[in-house]
């Protein structure tokens, strides 16, 4: 039986391992190519080992090195950490085999400087998923940050170089400016950054003071978009789709709201949070965001820009769930994490997929694009419907209990939100789908026959596709395995 | 032999001097002199620390004159750490100068150069390793001499008068540093500090001594550049060679800190100078406004050279931010900051030595889209300029988590608030760098620009790691503070 210290190491050994050697493979591109996909699948298998243990109820834990006393670099593997490290590492396997095609197919340069910066990209949002205490938590978000921006400019031209600039800026300035000091802030009034079931503030710090280190820190998390700092976000939409795809709609943002959750159930824990005067206020910024959100994504025609949008708004559901404080809202919050996870990255696959075959990005342009890309614009339907939550697909299931436990709140506001918001996911995300399906192509263009984008690319998306059909039935072992995290937040 | 370790630690570097000169014709010679001279100082360096790293102090009397009539040399942890930081920088410096130097300075002149430089190293070395008032002046006028010779040997015609204006305040320093020592000698009959530090209470109440204090305060704030005494730093900075630039920078302002302390914590004691003078409130806006206003300066420079050197500006401003605490955790923060700014600043402008090798100069315009073609050296920029950020897992992150500890500690919130502030400040600097290098499209006319060669790489990437080593592996720096911290305070702490 291998060690739990071994194991979590492995986890974040192997991207790395994985990128030297693609890195020595450069010159053979079918070799570094196969490299990766490699990589990802003994990444995913490594941190698949650590599974039955966490449901066994162990927290494999181990600690790298003490930077001083009380500050450490460790990791320990709880329920919700587990369940994000899985989801990164699962669907990097599919995003590699999609970036392979699309890369190809879309003519992009310098693959495997591309191919390096996912590596080490994997590896921080894995160090997030086990991270044991806030420090260690902080450092890998800060890589994660640092790992993701050549990517966003990977194309170098001058909108890649800004909207790389502004994800940059916003990103660092706000973990920097405001989740440090806050940090900080939290060692030296709680004495700890341990995460600890229960929080670490209760009776350590003035509630007063409470209140503003969780608006620092819900700020601070710029990852998680809320508005005024989701800008970023939109502005990394020019990076190459499988980018967007895994970064930007998996790893990146949710790394951000998985800190959230993080942050609110171990460092401030749910009791602690509802004597803060700030928990409704970020509440409400919250909903606010979610709902001007997806009033722009409406406006948005450019495919990426609606779905960056859209990103934003979803975002904030997990944001909002966690200020809810309550069980069902904590594991609406965990499973959205999932549901949107599978719902959006095959949204993304599938504005790739299109570029690659047609080089359209905008939505205006896709009129009766279905009859010639099928199976792309099926999974764009399914992966739509995930996101606006319509069984038979898992999305239900994340809004059910989000709305279910607003009502328990008696946030009738929140209810109501949730309710519309619901019916503005309809309005942007399946115009696009029906401009495609029913809409007759503009003259010129041929109609006749099928030309998908290239196998590497439509196989992932028509996997994700069906992931999103699949957690349906499997949300029922997800709730499971959060159980633990939920008895905690559910307190 | 080691019993006369103390007495090595100068004499080596002193003795070399002369000799090097001699050797003017043959520069390759005096270089290997040179650079056996700084690696005999380091290990003379660590071995003194290992001496004292238990808390015990070594006491030297120099020819065998007991004090008060001869000259004593006292190492403890304070000057150990201080002469280590010596020692290790200019170790490191020597193998990067080997190719910099000749570039930039005509070989006729390479064996004074070096001279000079052995000088300048002694004369620092001697500052921290005596315990004797008079001495100090002695030896910062050596080192202050030997300086001015190395500034004005850039190979700009404005390193003279920079060279000019440093050699100016730097005389209005050691004179002021001077008088105060005269005041304190008249009143208390002794120079060595121990005694004088014995002797002083007794006159305390006297005007002499206030007198003297303000002199000694105000003539080492000049050597240290503490703001708004610094004006001849950025200059002096700016246009010296690129290996004289690394020296200074990482050990001329550490050590007038280091003598500052000596002062204020040892001959004056802490009760004088804290509680009787309040030095503190006189330190704190200084510290506060010197790290705030000459940040904001380096977001605006054109030059590298000159951006890092009002940084350093900056970086004085931390160190005395942390004295100005009064509290043994500010004071460790400042002894720790000494070490990680000095491995920080030396690699940063080591960075800057390679650029200035491969392509002349190093205006922002001048380096643009460098990165590409000297990946190692702008490499190893980004590390250090993350250090002098203080990104977690470097040097100076190290530092400014003590800082800050130190600042909240005191209830003072809006202190903390200011450092983060200028985090972010320093992160801009750094970025204008960076897209310079990185991003900006070279220029047309840029010639065929190469890597730097291996001899200033390694020496660079020896530093650079050196901030990531101590920023991991943070107990060496943070115990060896302590135990400075600990020296200077004259009791034990419980930290």
């Amino acid at each position: 039986m291998v060690s739990d210290a071994a194991l979590i190491y492995w986890a974040m050994a192997v991207p790395l391992l994985g990128m030297l050697a693609l890195i020595a493979a450069s010159r053979w591109a079918v070799l570094r190519d196969a490299l990766v996909v490699v990589t990802a699948a003994v990444m995913f298998g490594v941190v698949l080992q650590l599974l039955p243990r966490v449901l066994a109820g162990e927290r494999p834990s181990a600690t790298l090195f003490e930077l001083f006393p009380g500050l450490e670099i460790a990791f320990m593997v709880e329920p919700l950490g587990m369940v994000f490290a899985l989801l990164a590492s699962g669907l990097w396997i599919i995003t590699a085999l999609y970036a392979i095609g699309y890369m190809r197919g879309a003519k992009e340069l310098h693959h495997t400087r591309f191919h390096v910066y996912f590596c080490i990209a994997l590896f921080s949002a894995t160090g997030i998923a086990f991270s044991a205490n806030m420090f260690s938590l902080f450092v890998f978000y800060e890589i994660l940050t640092l790992s993701t921006y050549p990517l966003v400019a990977h194309k170098g031209n001058e909108a890649a170089k800004q909207g790389a600039r502004t994800y940059l800026g916003l990103l660092l300035g706000t973990s920097i400016g405001l989740m440090l000091p806050a940090l900080i802030a939290t060692w030296w009034l709680a004495g700890t950054l341990e995460f600890t079931p229960g929080g670490i503030m209760a009776g350590r710090v003035d509630p007063a003071v409470g209140t503003i280190l969780l608006v620092l820190f819900m700020y601070g998390i710029g990852k998680a978009a809320l508005m005024p700092f989701h800008r970023w976000l939109p502005s990394a939409m020019v990076a190459p789709t499988p980018v967007s795809a895994l970064l930007h709609a998996v790893a990146v943002v949710k790394a951000g709201v998985f800190t959230v959750l993080k942050v609110t159930v171990y460092l401030f824990g749910l009791d602690y949070l509802e004597l803060l005067g700030s928990t409704d206020i970020i509440l409400y910024v919250a909903v606010f965001t979610l709902l001007s959100a997806s009033l722009v994504a409406i406006q948005k025609d450019n495919l990426k820009a609606r779905l960056a949008y859209s990103t934003v708004s979803q975002l904030s559901y997990i944001v909002a769930a966690a200020m809810l404080v309550n069980e069902f809202a904590a594991l609406g919050g965990g499973m959205h994490i999932v549901m949107h996870a599978f719902g959006k990255i095959t949204l993304f696959f599938c504005a790739g997929a299109i570029y690659v075959a047609t080089k359209k990005t905008e939505i205006s342009d896709m009129n009766g694009l279905g009859r010639r890309m099928p199976v792309t614009f099926c999974a764009f339907f399914l992966g739509a419907l995930c996101v606006i939550g319509v069984p038979p697909l898992g999305g239900v299931w994340s809004k059910w209990h989000l709305l279910m436990g607003a009502y328990d709140s008696g946030a009738q506001l929140v209810v109501l939100a949730l309710i519309i918001s619901t019916l503005l996911n309809i309005a942007y995300l399946i115009p696009p789908v029906v401009r495609a399906f029913l809409l007759p192509p503009p003259k010129g263009e041929e109609t006749a026959g099928v030309r998908e984008a290239p196998l590497l690319c439509v196989v992932p998306l028509s996997l994700t596709a069906l992931g999103c059909l699949a957690l349906f039935v499997m949300a029922g072992p997800l709730a499971e395995l959060l159980r633990p995290y939920l008895s905690v937040a559910g307190g | 032999m080691s019993e006369h370790l103390p007495a090595l630690q100068v004499v080596i570097a002193l003795t070399a001097a002369p000799l090097v000169m001699m050797m003017n014709r043959f520069p390759r010679l005096a270089w290997g002199v040179t650079l056996v001279t700084c690696w005999a100082t380091l290990v003379v360096a660590v071995l003194l620390l290992l001496q004292v790293s238990d808390g015990s102090v070594i006491h030297y009397e120099m020819g065998g004159w007991a004090p008060p009539w001869g000259i004593e040399y006292r190492v403890d942890g304070a000057n150990a750490w201080v002469l280590l930081i010596i020692g290790l920088v200019s170790a490191v410096v020597m193998p990067f100068a080997l190719r910099s130097v000749e570039q930039e300075i005509p070989a006729d002149r390479i064996g004074l150069f070096y001279s000079a430089f052995l000088l300048a190293n002694a004369g620092l070395l001697g500052i921290a390793i005596t315990n004797d008032a008079f001495n100090i002046f002695v030896f910062f006028e050596i080192s202050a001499l030997a300086s001015y010779a190395l500034i004005a040997m850039g190979r700009d015609r404005r390193a003279m008068l920079s060279s000019y204006q440093y050699l100016i305040m730097g005389t209005v320093g050691t004179t002021f540093l001077l008088i105060g020592i005269g005041f304190l000698y008249i009143m208390t009959g002794t120079l060595n500090i121990s005694d004088l530090a014995m002797r002083l209470p007794e006159v305390t109440e006297t005007r002499t001594i206030r007198a003297a204090f303000a002199f000694i305060a105000v003539g080492i704030s000049l050597k240290l550049a503490l703001f708004p005494l610094h004006l001849w730093l950025p200059n002096a900075y700016s246009f010296a060679p690129s290996m004289v630039t690394v020296f200074l920078s990482a050990t001329a302002t550490k050590v007038a800190i280091y003598v500052l302390l000596r002062f204020i914590y040892t001959a004056f004691g802490f009760e004088f100078s804290f509680e009787e003078l309040s030095v503190a409130w006189v330190l704190m806006p200084l510290a506060l406004l010197g790290i705030i206003i000459p940040s904001v300066i380096a977001v605006f420079q054109e030059d590298v050279k000159r951006l890092l050197a009002y940084s350093s500006v900056a970086q004085v401003g931390y160190m005395i931010l942390g004295i100005s605490f009064a509290t043994a955790l500010g004071l460790m923060a400042s002894v720790v900051h000494l070490f990680n700014h000095a491995i920080t600043k030396a690699a940063l402008f080591m960075a800057v030595g390679c650029l200035v090798y491969r392509l002349g100069g190093v205006s922002l315009s001048r380096i643009a889209g460098v990165a590409e073609r000297m990946p190692w050296t702008m490499a190893a920029f980004v590390v250090a300029g993350l250090s002098l950020i203080g990104v977690p897992l470097t040097a100076g992150f190290v530092t400014k988590w003590h800082l800050l500890q130190a600042a909240l500690m005191e209830g003072l919130w809006p202190v903390a608030v200011v450092l983060l502030v200028i985090s972010l400040v320093a992160t801009v600097y750094i970025w204008k760098v960076v897209e310079a290098a990185y991003f900006r499209p070279a220029p047309e006319d840029a010639r065929e620009i190469r890597e730097a060669p291996l001899s200033l790489l390694v020496p660079t990437w020896v530093l650079t790691a050196t901030t990531i080593i101590f920023g991991v592996w943070a107990q060496f720096p943070i115990s060896a503070a302590r135990n400075a911290a600990e020296a200077l305070l004259g009791v034990p702490q419980s930290w």
